[in-house]
């Protein structure tokens, strides 16, 4: 019997009792979308962090406040409330250091003459921003010390925003509402490009931070969410200033833990890969075990059905079958379900990828690799776990088959 | 008739010859005999009916006929050929190629065409393409009568219809001989009249026909009757 009338007849079989086929394939189903889905999730989080890393610049380091954590990085910082602008000021003065800007994240929906616009990134900041990335002002000017002092509602964006706000006209003293409160552009940043991670670097808005803190947030403190730090050329005598000063500004004794973290590009790259790692280990655990949950299914659902269908192995074993083509039969028929379970698995997987990176703008990337491998798992569960019961009724004996009830 | 004359004229080799053949079931701590000496031949081209009480032996004497079994000792030539030492899937292969089987309960595949479970026996053993499949298992539904019942399930035919699937499915492959275990066994007498015409015709083309009945009408039409008594053949002519 060739291979593909074989695989027709294993797919009919299987369509013959599709809730059963259904509710048999959903643990292999499952198991291999969210696979697919946490890579993707993964591997898009560890990119973006590279991207990010490449894109600002080796002599970049980024103080957050709270306690160092054991566990490698976190992004969204930590909940106390530490970090002042004034440690920003007077870091600054430290000769290791080239520049600091202080950073307060906000989200927000900007609109402007009819338009509409989500932007991946809303930052309050001060001038010294342009100094610590390198960026530069290409129409306009950016906001000065006294805008920040005086929390004056305007606002420096990137060529995206400018490009989709105001299209084909200047961007330069036109005004942009968030939350219902007019900002006006001074300035429009040089263009950056898309990252590596197809992340676009043009699509940000900066703001006084005390403007982005009070009237954005609704905040009466002025700590702020993350120092961004440019050194003069080594990080490690500025990453050892930097605690140095800051330690001595919150009065930590000797033996206090520091209430701020400093993390360096190298070290974020460091806690990135073993992130990575541990979650790569992790994903694969789960896998094993969904895969390993979905198999047995398969082979009970497999027994089931050997010992329902004992007459047909018996006539077909009367009209010539051997012991190797029923064997085949059943092995086709346990591949086929857990094969197009993992199909139906990716499809899902990566649907479940895009929708989370399109609705909680997580980034995600969905590599080859993992896909190759969760088609080659789900063939081999199949085959594994279809062996046993294909052995059974390769084994049975004709008489006895056909005698059965 | 140049097969008659030759037969006349040279003694021909015997189509099925089984000789002091025995079967034992090792049931606990004693054994059952089914058959305890059997010795037969069959020239081709008979209609043979072998009758005997339930339990008498019959169907395992079936088995052993049509290779779906082994005898516990004795010899069983094939067509001149030793089969009893053969493997499990020379077995199957000549379960395959020289015989055709009928059940009392049909035995077909629910849910599957009746051109389906007639190509089934060519699933096996052959290179066949598709189209040659569906053109031989046409033919056979053909020579049954069936021919505007291909696509139909079994559930969608008459009891009658479906043995005569069944024997579709039998002659699909062109066996040499057909072994049929009561095939009417589940069907009412014109049913049963119907099934019989069909095997004295595929008889009268050169089939040898095996025919398991309690229906003593069936055992006095045919050209041969053999009966069993517990495990014996005490009448064969
Ligand atoms: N697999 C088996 N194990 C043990 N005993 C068996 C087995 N198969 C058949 N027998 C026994 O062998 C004897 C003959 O059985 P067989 O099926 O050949 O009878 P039969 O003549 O076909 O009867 P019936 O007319 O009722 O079909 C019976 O006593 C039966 O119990
Ligand atoms: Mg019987």
């Amino acid at each position: 019997m060739n291979l593909a009338r074989a695989m027709y007849l294993a797919l009919r079989s299987l369509m013959r009792n599709k809730v059963r086929t259904a509710l048999t394939m959903l643990g292999i189903v499952i198991g291999i979308s969210s696979v697919i889905a946490m890579v993707a999730m993964g591997q898009g989080a560890s990119t973006m962090i590279q991207d990010q890393i490449s894109t600002m610049g080796r002599n970049i380091l980024m103080v957050f406040p709270g306690a160092a954590s054991s566990a490698g990085y976190s992004f969204g910082g930590g909940t106390s409330t530490t970090l002042t602008s004034e440690d920003a000021v007077a870091a600054a003065e430290l000769p290791s250091i080239r520049a600091v800007a202080p950073i307060v994240r906000a989200r927000a929906q900007l609109i402007a003459g009819g338009q509409n616009w989500n932007p991946q990134t809303l930052n309050g900041t001060t001038p010294s921003f342009v100094d610590v990335r390198d960026w530069d002002v290409e129409e306009g000017s950016f906001f000065t010390d006294a805008d920040v002092v005086s929390s004056a509602k305007v606002c420096v964006i990137g060529r995206t925003i400018a490009d989709n706000l105001f299209p084909g006209s200047s961007s330069l003293q036109q005004t942009i509402r968030m939350k219902n409160m007019p900002f006006k552009v001074l300035g429009v940043l040089a263009k950056k490009g898309t990252s590596a991670m197809g992340q676009d670097q043009d699509d940000v808005v900066l703001a006084p931070w005390t403007t982005v803190k009070k009237t954005l947030q609704g905040s009466a403190f002025n700590n702020v969410d993350q120092l961004l730090v440019s050194a003069q050329s080594d990080v490690t005598a500025a990453s050892n200033d930097l605690t140095g000063l800051i330690r001595q500004r919150h009065r930590l004794a000797e033996r206090d833990e520091a209430d701020f973290r400093i993390l360096t590009m190298n070290e974020m790259a460091t806690a990135a890969t073993q992130t990575s790692q541990v979650m790569t280990l992790l994903l694969a655990v789960i896998a094993s075990i969904s895969l390993l949950v979905g198999g047995i299914g398969i082979m009970n659902i497999m027994l089931v059905s050997v010992v329902e269908r004992t007459r047909e192995i018996g006539l077909r074993m009367a009209v010539g079958a051997r012991g190797k083509d029923i064997l085949m039969q059943f092995l086709l028929e346990a591949t086929a379900l857990s094969v197009a379970a993992g199909v139906i698995g990716m499809v899902l997987g990566v649907s479940a990828a895009w929708v989370i990176s399109n609705t909680l703008h997580w980034p995600t990337l969905i590599s080859p690799s993992s896909i190759g491998i969760a088609f080659a798992f789900s063939c081999a569960v199949g085959v594994f776990f279809g062996f046993y019961p294909a052995m059974r009724a390769a084994r049975m004996d004709p008489i006895e088959a056909l005698r059965y009830e | 008739m140049e097969a008659a004359v030759g037969a006349a004229e040279f003694p021909m080799t015997p189509l099925i010859s089984i000789e002091k053949v025995t079967k034992v079931y090792h049931l606990g701590e004693h054994d059952i005999m089914p058959l305890q000496g059997v010795s037969l031949q069959i020239m081709p081209g008979e209609f043979v009916a072998i009758m005997g009480a339930s339990g008498s032996g019959k169907t395992t004497l079936m088995n052993i006929l049509g290779c779906m079994d082994k005898p516990t000792d004795g010899k069983y030539l094939l067509e001149g050929q030793e089969v009893s030492r053969l493997g499990k899937d020379e077995l199957a292969r000549l379960r395959n190629k020289k015989f055709g089987f009928v059940f009392q309960s049909f035995n077909l595949l629910s849910r599957t065409s009746a051109l389906e479970n007639v190509e089934l026996p060519l699933q096996y053993w052959n290179t066949m393409s598709w189209s040659e499949r569906r053109q031989r298992a046409e033919a056979a539904l053909k020579r049954v009568g069936l021919e505007d019942r291909m696509d139909h399930y079994p559930n969608q035919l008459s009891g009658g219809q479906q043995q005569r699937v069944a024997i579709a499915r039998a002659l699909v492959n062109d066996p040499a001989i057909v072994l049929a275990d009561e095939p009417t066994g589940n069907l009412d007498s014109k049913s049963e009249k119907d099934i019989l015409t069909l095997f004295s015709e595929l008889n009268a083309t050169g089939i040898t026909v095996i025919l398991i009945t309690h229906n003593p009408e069936i055992g006095a039409q045919v050209k041969r009757l053999i009966r069993i008594k517990d495990g014996r053949i005490v009448e064969n002519a």
